[in-house]
């Protein structure tokens, strides 16, 4: 499903030049669950930047269901970034003046779906993120928990197959942190392939693939048990 | 995104933001509601002045003793020669026109009236049967000027409205005899209260017999003759008829001027219709300031939003979704402004209206069209940076608020 050859990607700071990411290559299947770790400025971010669409390498190809994502124009972009894949971010970027089913509704907004469709839709996501009775809240209203199930349910809602969690348990509590894992590692269950960018060691170990970056660089990629589903 | 959808989501980030949105609807509003007024205010007075040479009467030809000369010496002047007298002759000799339908010759000029110890200083006007119609004045007592022979100096006269109230008092004003100067005048009839007509306030005026005029005045010459041509058509031959008429007996000179009362309104109307253009560009400077107003909050609210604006761009928008979201935003902007200018303008316009129930204020057309497209056009040029800067933001850097 993606694949990267010699993937980097610089930023120039100044005089210098920071390399984000070297030369990473990785070959990654529909339906896995893998995590990437490594330290701050380890490029990762970048890593889930450039799998997202949101960012180009400057070299190297990716290679998203065997179309070079280098030859996309801004537009084709966009419209795979809305159809293809779902972001979940650590501060969950709701829309704060719309409710939760709004906040939901709005991919499907943007790619022009019919309103019958689209609030059969909202309501299956916001049910499948056990949420319906909050439905007209406005994130205030929402707990921490709360809002990243909203953020879920909207990064799934357009049915993509990439699910991409930047830190998703980052800003919540151990309880609404462990709700939200279940959410997307069921989802990962049923076919989504999900990658979580995390520091946090206990979620990093429940994926059943780890990669670990270091100033750019692959350090290591490894199955491991995982503790998905249990 | 359909065009409901964008508009929708638009109107709910309007509606989030009250006091921002609210300062941008007032500036736009009182840009088009300047426009408005103004425009009125030009239009009113044009409305004012026509209205006035209305009242003259139609395919109206106004003939004036001497040549006006727009520039230098005239040719009689170098000659020595002071104009002639336009007669009473004269006047006759118009009236055989075939373009003329009627003529009334005026003398005109200051005389002392009493009438039972009462005493005071009027216009007295010398004129003829035909004047009633020719000015279209109207009488509310009596009789006016009988159809008589010009040459007949008979003692009769028609007095003003504010005439028959301040000097005759109480009494039946018909059969009063007034003293007019040296002479005496019988009432025959009592002209209705109208006011002001070019000039000349008719509630204020003792009218006679032309004839009665001249001698009381020692005036041969007349100071006017209006000549009411057949139509609208006869009104150019009728003025050339009228000089060349004159000219004969004036042994070809032509030393009168002919004005067309329907080329005076034409030129009265192209200078008002100017000053309302003129005060229309004033106010549009006013919606300009408001549009650049628009394009600074737009400005402000994109940078306020850019996490928002990241997120739309990882959800997929394209930059043409982004910039139509920000665009509708000014748009509906101007369009709401426009609607709160236009509800002002026209309740500032009625205002007007009661405190000179006189002038007919009323925005011409064209300007309140104008006003609510330059209003949008504003909304649309203004908007087009702010949403173009929007589109073009990174949504990683958008997304993490830089």
């Amino acid at each position: 499903m993606i694949r990267l050859e010699a993937l980097s990607r610089t930023f120039e700071v100044g005089s210098q030049v920071v390399r984000a990411l070297d030369a990473v290559d990785l070959t990654i299947g529909q339906g896995e669950y893998l995590s990437i770790m490594g330290p701050s400025g380890s490029g990762k971010s970048t890593l889930l930047n450039i799998l997202g669409l949101l960012d180009t390498p400057t070299a190297g190809a990716y290679w998203l269901d065997d179309v070079n994502t280098s030859t996309m124009s801004d537009d084709l972009l966009a419209a795979t970034r809305q159809r293809q894949i779902g972001f979940v971010f650590q501060s969950f970027h709701l829309v704060p003046r719309m409710t939760a089913a709004e906040n939901v509704e709005l991919p499907m907004l943007l790619a022009g779906l019919p309103p019958a469709e689209r609030r059969r839709r909202t309501r299956d996501a916001l049910e499948g993120v056990g949420l319906m009775e909050r439905v007209d809240h406005r994130p205030a209203q929402l707990s921490g928990g709360e809002r990243q199930r909203v953020a879920i349910a909207r990064a799934i809602v357009m049915q993509p197959k990439l699910l991409l969690a930047d830190e998703p348990t980052g800003n919540l509590d151990s309880q609404s942190g462990a709700e939200v894992i279940r959410i997307v590692e069921s989802l990962n269950a049923r076919g989504l392939t999900l990658i979580v960018v995390t520091h946090d060691l206990e979620l990093g170990g429940r994926s059943r693939r780890l990669l670990r970056l270091r100033d750019g660089r692959m350090v290591e990629d490894r199955p491991q048990g995982g503790a998905a589903g249990t | 995104m359909t065009f409901v959808d964008s508009t929708r989501v638009a109107f709910a980030a309007l509606v989030r933001y009250p006091l921002r949105t609210g300062m941008m609807l007032l500036a736009t509003a009182i840009g088009v509601a300047a426009v408005l007024v103004l425009t009125s205010l030009g239009e009113g007075a044009r409305r004012f002045v026509s209205g006035e040479f209305r009242s003259l009467g139609t395919h109206l030809l106004i003939v004036l003793p001497g040549r006006v000369e727009t520039t230098g010496l005239g040719p009689g002047l170098m000659a020595g020669e002071t104009p002639r007298d336009l007669t009473l002759e004269d006047a006759r000799a118009i009236l055989r026109s075939p373009h003329v339908a009627k003529i009334a010759p005026l003398v005109i000029g200051a005389a002392t009236v009493s009438f039972a110890g009462m005493e005071r200083e009027i216009t007295v006007m010398g004129a003829t049967a035909s004047l009633l119609e020719v000015r279209n004045w109207k009488l509310g007592l009596g009789e006016f000027i009988r159809d008589q022979d010009w040459d007949l100096a008979s003692p009769e006269c028609v007095i003003g409205d504010t005439i028959r109230r301040e000097i005759l008092g109480g009494v039946v004003p018909v059969g009063q005899w007034l003293r007019v100067g040296e002479r005496r005048c019988r009432v025959v009839g009592v002209l209705a209260a109208q006011g002001m007509s070019i000039m000349v306030n008719v509630d204020e005026l003792v009218i006679m017999p032309v004839a009665s005029a001249q001698q009381l005045l020692n005036a041969p010459g007349l100071f006017r003759v209006l000549v009411q041509a057949r139509g609208r058509e006869a009104v150019l031959p009728g003025r050339l008829d009228i000089e060349r008429i004159v000219a004969e007996r004036h042994r070809g000179q032509v030393d009168i001027t002919v004005i067309a009362q329907d080329s005076v309104l034409s030129t009265f109307d192209d200078i008002f219709g100017a000053l309302t253009g003129a005060l229309a560009g004033i106010a549009s400077v006013s919606l300009l300031v408001a549009g650049v107003l628009i394009m600074n909050v737009m400005l402000v609210s994109v940078s306020q939003r850019t996490r928002e604006i990241g997120l739309l761009k990882a959800l997929g928008a394209s930059r043409r979704q982004v910039t139509r979201l920000f665009l509708t935003e000014a748009v509906i902007l101007a369009l709401f402004g426009a609607a709160v200018g236009l509800m002002a303008g026209f309740a500032a316009i009625g205002a007007l209206r009661g405190l000179y129930p006189g002038l007919d204020f009323a925005p011409p057309a064209w300007a309140v069209l104008g006003a609510v497209l330059i209003a949008i056009g504003c909304g649309i040029v203004f908007g087009i940076l702010p949403a173009r800067r929007a589109a073009r933001l990174d949504p990683i850097a958008a997304l993490a608020g830089r």
